[in-house]
């Protein structure tokens, strides 16, 4: 027996949905009233653009000639006319935009522009005290600045650069997400440990000429380079 | 206004029962109205530094599980009627000291004293943070020792962000009180200069409490070492510490060796 493959009909889903339109309601001379429309234009010049707009033809009479002339000169001026109002359907021709009816009135919505809620998030943190043995400072998000000095037994975890205007006795850890870019300064250095993108020193590895005086640690590929400042 | 004092240091053995007792006997000698509170639930010291150790019938825990009531169990001191003392318990530990409690004592010796003065036990758990947590100001005594003024550097922290005062975004006042230097030691340079330890500790000092056996012979007789023997170096610093902390302003003085008029005829330098 064959079995034969019966083709499945989609069903034609039709759903109803209402829009929100701008009307157009010209007036006489009609010369004077694209004038307003392109004084309009002028201060916000996309206003009208993506939206659906409706010509509303009850306020005046036109011909069939004179309708066609305002939706190109509308067309010409990037606006899209969806659909005509307030005219006989003989008046129309099949190029131009739709008959509507029964279109209600609402109000429009003045929809104000939404102030952004969450401040952009700080890209940097200054900590105007000394960081002290036992403190952990960590901000992932960007530079962290001391106006003081940083503790021996103390840590300062920084997504970005670290700037120590003081001693760094503890230990300095710059670009831990992966910022191989970020650098360590200090006024001086007596650090513990500093670290960038994961590759580290100890106080050991630390050259003794360079203990007591301004330093900037950063990467040279995969080596870390630390040199006096000045 | 009241004034509570903390005495702290996060390292033991560097001298915060021997301070508090000294600088709570010179600020009663000078007329304040003083109390000292022993924190070192279960390893109490300061009844015997203070030489009352035989009067002791109820105590801090006591007070804090309403056992007894607090004047019950402050301790007058023979010598000075401006002085008390209100002992820790040395059966319990220090899990038996509630945050509300403390704070309950406090605001009490609040209306009736100068001065509190609370001797934090050594560590940064539970009794040294309940001793802090009320604090208005701080001693942090500090040794010449790089082990002492680490401790002191995370002491300062915890009471920049641990304490009452901190919470209310204030600050409590400290002061660094460095103790037992040697004079001779220092003269050889084998221990931290006072220069770098307050360079570490970023804080004012307070006072510089030479290294003494005044200090020793005091404590072994119960006594305050500024009423034991008001002349000797050590009790001269504390004397001029209590003031300064009174708001006076005196001349701090290095302690230095003291060459003896015979070496000095001779020329030689003390050993």
């Amino acid at each position: 027996m064959q079995a034969r493959a019966e083709p499945t009909r989609q069903q034609v889903r039709l759903r109803g949905r209402s829009y929100v339109a701008f009307v157009f309601c010209p007036f006489v001379p009609i010369v004077g009233w694209l004038e307003e429309i392109d004084a309009t234009l002028a201060r916000s010049p996309g206003f009208f653009v993506g939206k659906p707009v409706v010509l509303d033809l009850s306020a005046v009479d036109l011909s069939q000639s004179a309708i066609a002339h305002l939706v190109t000169s509308l067309e010409g001026r990037n606006i899209r006319v969806l659909g005509i109002e307030g005219v006989e359907e003989a008046q129309l021709t099949t190029s131009m935009p739709p008959l509507l009816t029964g279109g209600r009135h609402c109000v429009l919505q003045q929809t104000k522009p939404e102030k952004p809620e969450a401040k952009p998030k700080p890209t940097s943190l200054l900590l105007e005290s000394p960081v002290r043995s036992g403190q952990s400072i960590i901000f992932t998000d960007g530079d962290v600045t001391v106006l003081g000095s940083v503790g021996s037994g103390a840590e300062i975890v920084a997504g970005g650069s670290i700037h120590i205007y003081g001693t760094l006795r503890g230990r300095a850890m710059a670009g831990v997400n992966g910022n191989s870019a970020a650098r360590i300064y200090c006024q001086r250095i007596e650090a513990e440990l500093l670290a960038i993108d994961g590759y580290y020193q100890t106080a050991d590895q630390i050259d003794d000429t360079l203990r007591n005086r301004p330093a900037q640690a950063w990467l040279e590929g995969d080596v870390m380079k630390i040199t006096p400042l000045n | 206004m009241a004034k509570v004092l903390v005495v702290t240091s996060g390292k033991g053995g560097v001298g915060k029962t021997t301070t508090t007792a000294a600088t709570g006997a010179a600020l009663a000698q000078n007329g304040q109205k003083v109390v000292v509170v022993d924190f070192d639930v279960g390893l109490r010291n300061l009844d015997l530094v203070m030489g009352a150790e035989r009067r002791v019938v109820f105590d801090l825990i006591n007070v804090v599980q309403g056992v007894a009531k607090l004047s019950q169990a402050l301790i007058r001191d023979k010598r000075l009627e401006n002085l008390w003392l209100l002992p820790a318990s040395q059966t319990r530990d220090k899990d038996a000291l509630t945050d509300e409690g403390i704070g309950n004592i406090i605001a009490e010796l609040r209306t009736k004293y100068d001065w509190i003065i609370c001797d934090s036990p050594a560590g940064i758990e539970r009794g040294a943070t309940l001793a802090m947590r009320y604090a208005d100001e701080a001693i942090i005594v500090t040794n010449p020792e790089v082990s002492s003024v680490r401790d002191s550097d995370r002491i300062i922290g915890m009471l920049d962000s641990k304490t009452v005062k901190a919470e209310k975004g204030e600050q409590v006042k400290k002061h660094i009180l460095i103790t037992r230097y040697d004079t001779a030691r220092a003269s050889r340079g084998e221990m931290l200069t006072i220069e770098d330890i307050l360079e570490i500790l970023a804080t004012p000092l307070l006072g510089i409490i030479p290294e003494s056996q005044d200090v020793l012979r005091a404590s072994n007789v119960g006594t305050p070492v500024t009423l034991n023997n008001a002349n000797s170096a050590p009790a001269r610093a504390y004397i001029d510490a209590a003031r300064r902390l009174m708001g006076e302003t005196i001349t701090m003085l290095v302690p230095t060796e003291r060459v003896g008029l015979m070496n000095r005829l001779l020329g030689r330098r003390a050993a």
